[in-house]
């Protein structure tokens, strides 16, 4: 068996080596692949965060994903037809700043995670689940509805958003930074999981009722990891957006939110990789099983059978020998 | 009395028709272990739950040093000084000896909200965890993980866990159950000795511990105390003669 240390820098070194030689071979279209896994990793990890850690099976951070595409779509759409934001009296302008809309999309997700979290972390199990399954059917069909943006069509953004320094519109630089992020998110997550905030979480996870006998508030540590999770989440929304110029509905779908748990549950629940590794196995499969058949998702299926029968720690489950935290 | 940690008055809870437990009032005294007995049924571990906050009471009050706690949450009497364990042990099976104890110095300490330090580098938060455990004798399987201890230390790790909380009295729910011979003698000799740090409410079905360790013992029957002394007083009550016929008082 292989020590999870290993398997996690192998991985960020995959995530290193494929971009690098697809550049060399002027693969491009490999290099954009890359940057969708990379981006769905990042989203998965902000899930990975409440359902990995803190065992809330969230089946509507859609939610998140579509309000940081949303965020990124709306200003980037005032901003190229000079058109002012109206809020109110407030008149505000667009940006195509890639850290305004960044920041914009994570402070939106992390509200909406806190109203969403204050009134669902009142349920546990399958509650838990419907009634964020309902946020987000909520949140896509006011998306549809929705026609100053573009309702079911979606809404097009022309040129890539900026970013200082960086020429965005050349797809190795635009990867770069979606992999610092993706860094910058794996950190985050990997310094909750080790802190006395993460061990809390951990064991509200576990055993609630002991939490509350040490003097511990479990709803509020899991509705704080629940704020971080949509953020994170969000500024993937953010990114995913800007590598498609293209926001729609769709963002929101329940089937986004199930193909999040999927990711995670593929790589291994509460794994820091685990994300990662769910995302890559994804879009690898979306990829070549989708050139064969429009069915592919049958295959994906009998995987995600397969792990969760046999492996009950996903890949890294398997590659390590250690079985994952149950949920 | 002015040395009383903890106090029920009135406490009362129903089901339904049924009430699990009804006017009970108890004191547990400073340096004491106040044991609670009772056939199946009679309401101990609702009392329990009423006392740590786990359960609301239709009626009554819980005083925590001479302060009315029967309003706060479980949480808010844990930091108010209430450390507790369970007759069924609810520990983190999937972490180490190590990271359930520091659970309860992180409770301890108010540090839940640290997010960016690693626990492992916390050098109070570890040594009061690894003097819980030494105390309970436990330091050795510090790094085990929970689901492969024994009953038994479970049990251990049950009160090594409400140990790092230094609490002003300790609530504990049959901490000898499911404990061998030897177990049972240890686990009396540590309560024993615990008894002079905080006064304990021991809720225990072994009678030979209850009998060794208790100096009070009040005697809880269809949710009512029918019986309250030492220990020679309850061997001689004929009230708890009848209520527990056929067992060994």
């Amino acid at each position: 068996m292989i020590g999870e240390r290993h398997v996690n820098l192998a991985v960020l070194a995959g995530l290193v080596i494929v971009p690098l030689w697809a550049l060399w071979a002027d693969e491009i279209f490999t290099i954009t692949l890359t940057t969708r896994a990379v981006i769905l990793a990042l989203a998965a990890v902000g899930l990975n965060i409440a359902l990995g850690i803190g065992g809330m099976v969230s089946f509507g951070h859609a939610v998140f994903f579509g309000l940081g595409g949303y965020a990124m779509g709306i200003l980037a759409f005032h901003a190229q037809s000079y058109t002012p934001l109206q809020f109110g009296p407030l008149s505000l302008a667009g940006t195509k700043s890639m850290q305004v809309i960044w920041l914009v999309a994570m402070v939106t997700s992390a509200l909406a995670a806190w109203v969403i979290g204050l009134l669902s972390l009142r349920t546990t199990g399958v509650y838990f689940i419907m009634i964020t399954l309902a946020f987000g059917q909520m949140f896509f069909y006011f998306a549809i509805s929705w026609g100053s943006y573009g309702g079911e069509d979606g809404l097009s953004i022309y040129v890539r958003n900026g970013f200082p320094g960086l020429n965005t519109l050349v797809p190795i630089q635009f990867f770069w930074l979606c992999l610092v992020a993706l860094c910058v998110a794996l950190v985050v997550q990997w310094r909750l999981r080790t802190s006395p905030f993460g061990l809390t979480l951990n064991a509200v996870r576990q055993t609630p009722q002991r939490v509350e006998t040490v003097g511990l508030n479990p709803r509020k540590h899991k509705l704080v990891a629940f704020v971080i999770s949509g953020a994170i989440t969000g500024l993937a929304g953010a990114l995913f957006a800007d590598l498609n110029r293209f926001v729609s509905p769709t963002m929101f779908s329940w089937q986004l939110s199930g193909e999040l748990i999927i990711l995670i549950i593929i790589g291994g629940v509460g794994r820091l990789m685990g994300p990662v590794i769910g995302a890559a196995i994804f879009v690898a499969l979306e990829h070549w099983l989708g050139g064969l058949t429009d069915f592919w998702h049958i295959w994906l299926g009998v995987i995600l059978i397969c792990i969760v029968l046999f492996g009950r720690g996903g890949v890294i489950g398997l590659l390590t020998g250690k079985e994952g935290p149950h949920v | 009395m002015s040395d009383t940690i903890l106090a029920t008055r009135n406490l009362q809870k129903s089901f339904g028709a049924l009430k699990a437990t009804d006017n009970v009032s108890i004191d547990l005294r400073a340096g004491e272990i106040h044991a609670i007995i009772g056939p199946n049924g009679a309401g101990k571990s609702t009392l329990i739950g009423q006392i740590s906050g786990g359960l609301k009471s239709d009626a009554g009050q819980v005083h925590l040093m001479g302060r009315d706690v029967t309003a706060l949450a479980t949480e808010a009497r844990a930091k108010a000084g209430l450390g507790r364990t369970f007759q069924i042990s609810a520990l983190a099976m999937e972490d180490t000896v190590l990271e359930n104890v520091l659970l309860g110095a992180i409770g301890a300490t108010g540090g839940g909200w640290r997010f960016l330090r690693g626990v492992s580098g916390d050098r109070d938060l570890n040594a009061r965890a690894m003097e819980a455990l030494a105390r309970v004798g436990l330091a050795a399987a510090k790094d085990t993980r929970c689901a492969d201890l024994s009953h038994g230390q479970r049990r251990q790790l049950e009160v090594a866990v409400a140990l790092t909380l230094q609490p002003k009295a300790f609530v504990m729910d049959e901490p000898m159950a499911g404990l061998g011979a030897e177990g049972s003698k240890a686990m009396t000799g540590f309560l024993d000795g615990l008894r002079s740090e905080a006064p304990i409410l021991l809720v225990e079905h072994d009678m030979d511990a209850v009998f060794a360790l208790a100096d009070r013992i009040s005697v809880l029957v269809y949710g009512r105390i029918i019986a309250s002394g030492n220990v020679d007083e309850i061997r001689a009550s004929a009230e708890v003669r009848e209520a527990y016929l056929g067992e060994s008082v």
